[in-house]
């Protein structure tokens, strides 16, 4: 299965070019949007840990090895498309447009951090495989507006074994729907390794079983990610049906920041291949190699990143407390009478201790 | 029966069809079709084939397979799917084949359906009704025979809806479909074909969250709903003929529960007789003896009699008549209120 489905990639891990067949597609603003998308996202995840470890920030979902993954896929959708991440995928809704003082919020336990303006982002996935059918629906009323509007479903490898994942290619498939199963493969379902995950060698292999394309590319390549998605959500626009794409990457650190990865797997490995793995580092080689970089620019956006995530930080910190009544207004368009009289007395003991 | 609509939209009275509870659902589901072009039907086998019970019989015929959906056979894919088409600016309306096979879509229920509002502030929102026929008596294979309200009554976020009457499942069916949020539509499976009814024809609404008195009466109120009514009905016909006039309510949603037509009758009777045909472990009859707690505990005259299924599972129809209340236990239970 390996060998039908190897693994697409354009730039290796030296910065080089396996396949130069992307060339004429690549230009210097291309490859600075994406080593400037992966930065931003990397810089906002490092953030993101160490306010959490400040005890700013809740349990947070760290992303850190994934960015080519993200940025390559989210980087070609259109404003009016839709997305459908999982917990770990801000990276990948940042890049769409999110607003990242929401996303922090969301990361604090706020509701109002799923209010993306402008952008069809929905809340992140927290059951695993839930957004594949999702994904399905929303590209079904695109297709019934006759529009050519694609979504995106984000999941990861453990997805893979939930009813849901099958559940939502197969609807996707049999209507013939426009949406891209985007499939980071990252090697762990938190603690469970791929091997014991599934005894199938690839996921890219299960799109046989929908009669979709699947492709399977090295999710550390970011031209590798962007070029075949793009491919993909072509493919979707023209009424040519579903991709399950899976890109095969790793996440660095830990599930989340109440994870601890060295119970389940050597650090060491991890932390010793990292030179080679690193979508960021392979990206900065192919642009040292191609003479698109250029230290100064590196060193502007990067204060420019750096500002940009301060300042989301003071927004999400002095954002005003959460409401109580929210707690109760938005269950239904109309408070049915048990949630309206709880309501009032909670809200008239509230107000007896103030 | 009463055909003329009780909260029509029409200024006039509407001309009425005399139509089974489920060729009323047909009725209603093909009256939204043709109204908004936003509504959609899924589920298996409800298109060429026009459902198990044909509750959507002749719809895609009419309405074309854009809009009338045979799907595969997916619970969870029905109604994630659903979720998707819904936020997407659609009005998805679920056939789930008999509610005892709605578990594999529960986690999409309970965990987006019922939660995007929430989780969205609003911003998104899930305008979708769930139908699917429940409850025992009609001599079913194992399963198909569940009748789990409370499993969506105890979650927030959802209505549940429960009509007993052609008439009022059009109506009710109606008010679902044009409601804001997802809805639970129970069809009582026994009662499809079980009587004949005038239903207003067109547009016809009958508000979710309001209760109706079958008979009115001063000693027992008996309260109850869906499949349940007829059998209950029964008892009530007997008590009257022994004297012990009942004041029947079918309760007609399940949530929320019709808290001012149960204290209204229960502060006049003092007296209650609870019955459904879900088991009695939080069972939807614990929430009515507790809105009864609060709003008419001073009233009370005897303790509360509950006639519910057994908290076993759903029998082999070879047992399910064991299974279910019977008129006698009803009658039995409202001799023992009447003469504490």
């Amino acid at each position: 299965m390996e060998e039908l489905y190897p693994i697409t990639q354009y730039v290796n891990e030296e910065g080089k070019f396996t396949d130069d067949s992307i060339k004429e597609e690549i230009t210097a603003e291309l490859v600075h949007s994406f080593y400037y998308n992966m930065l931003r996202i990397r810089t906002f995840d490092r953030k993101a840990k160490s306010l959490q470890r400040q005890g700013r920030l809740g349990t947070y979902a760290l992303f850190e090895g994934q960015e080519a993954a993200q940025v390559g896929s989210a980087l070609s959708l259109k404003k009016d498309d839709w997305v459908f991440p999982t917990y770990r995928d801000h990276g990948a809704i940042l890049t769409f447009g999110a607003n990242m003082p929401k996303v922090l919020l969301y990361w604090n336990g706020r509701a109002e951090g799923n209010l993306h303006p402008d952008r069809n982002i929905f809340p992140p996935a927290v059951p695993i495989a839930t957004q594949l059918p999702h994904a399905a629906g929303a590209a079904w009323a695109d297709k019934r507006k006759g529009n050519k509007n694609v979504s995106i479903a984000y999941f990861g490898d453990g997805a893979t074994s939930e009813g849901d994942f099958h559940e939502g290619m197969n609807f996707a498939s049999v209507f013939k729907l426009p949406v891209v199963f985007f499939n980071q493969n990252n090697g762990y379902a938190i603690s469970m390794p791929i091997e014991k995950q599934m005894n199938s060698k690839t996921i890219a292999q299960k799109s046989v079983a929908y009669g979709m394309p699947g492709i399977r590319i090295d999710g550390n390549d970011i031209f590798a990610v962007y070029f075949e998605t793009k491919k993909a959500f072509d493919r979707a626009r023209n009424g040519d049906g579903p991709t399950l794409i899976e890109a095969v990457t790793q996440r660095f650190g830990a599930h989340t920041t109440a994870d601890d990865p060295t119970k389940y797997r050597d650090q060491y490995e991890v932390d010793s291949t990292r030179d080679q793995l690193d979508p960021l580092l392979r990206l900065e080689r192919f642009m040292k190699e191609q003479k698109y970089w250029d230290g100064k620019w590196e060193q502007e956006i990067s204060t420019q990143i750096n500002k940009e995530i301060e300042e989301a930080i003071v927004e999400m910190e002095n954002f005003p407390k959460a409401n109580v009544e929210d707690l109760f207004d938005h269950v239904f368009a109309e408070m049915p009478w048990p949630l309206r009289e709880q309501k009032e007395q909670y809200l008239q003991s509230v107000r007896r201790d103030q | 029966m009463n055909p003329v609509a009780e909260t029509s939209t029409m200024e006039t009275i509407q001309t009425t069809r005399s139509l089974t509870l489920v060729q009323a659902v047909t009725d209603a589901l093909g009256t939204m079709l043709a109204e908004d072009d936003r509504v959609m039907l899924l589920g298996e086998d409800i298109g060429k084939n026009g459902g198990v019970f044909r509750a959507t019989e002749g719809l895609q015929e009419k309405f074309g397979e854009d809009r009338v959906i045979d799907t595969p056979l997916s619970e969870a894919g029905i109604v994630g799917s659903s979720v998707g088409l819904a936020v997407n600016g659609m009005i998805p309306i679920v056939e789930i084949q008999f509610l005892g096979f709605v578990y594999p879509a529960y986690e999409q229920i309970a965990t987006h359906v019922t939660r995007v509002r929430m989780r969205t502030m609003s911003k998104y929102t899930v305008p979708m009704v769930i139908r699917a026929p429940y409850g025992a008596g009609v001599r079913a294979p194992e399963i198909h025979s569940d009748s789990p309200e409370s499993l969506f009554t105890h979650m927030p976020g959802i209505k549940v809806v429960c009509p007993s009457s052609p008439a009022d499942a059009k109506g009710l069916l109606i008010a679902a479909i044009k409601d804001p949020d997802p809805v639970l539509f129970m069809e009582p499976m026994r009662l499809y074909r079980a009587v004949r009814e005038e239903v207003p024809e067109g547009m016809y609404e009958v508000e979710i969250g309001k209760g109706k008195k079958v008979t009115e009466g001063d000693d027992v109120t008996v309260i109850t709903w869906g499949a349940m009514v007829p059998v209950a009905k029964k008892a009530v016909e007997k008590a009257k003929a022994k004297g012990i006039q009942c004041d029947f309510i079918d309760m007609r949603t399940l949530f929320p529960l019709d808290r001012d037509i149960i204290a209204e009758s229960v502060q006049k009777t003092g007296r209650v007789v609870v019955v459904h045909e879900s088991h009695e472990t939080t069972g939807v009859g614990n929430d009515i003896l507790s809105i009864i707690n609060k709003t008419s505990f001073l009233y009370m005259k005897a303790p509360i009699e509950k006639v519910t299924g057994f908290d076993v599972p759903v029998p082999f129809f070879a047992l399910e008549d064991e299974y279910l209340p019977t008129p006698k236990r009803v009658e039995e239970a409202i001799e023992k209120v009447y003469t504490f």
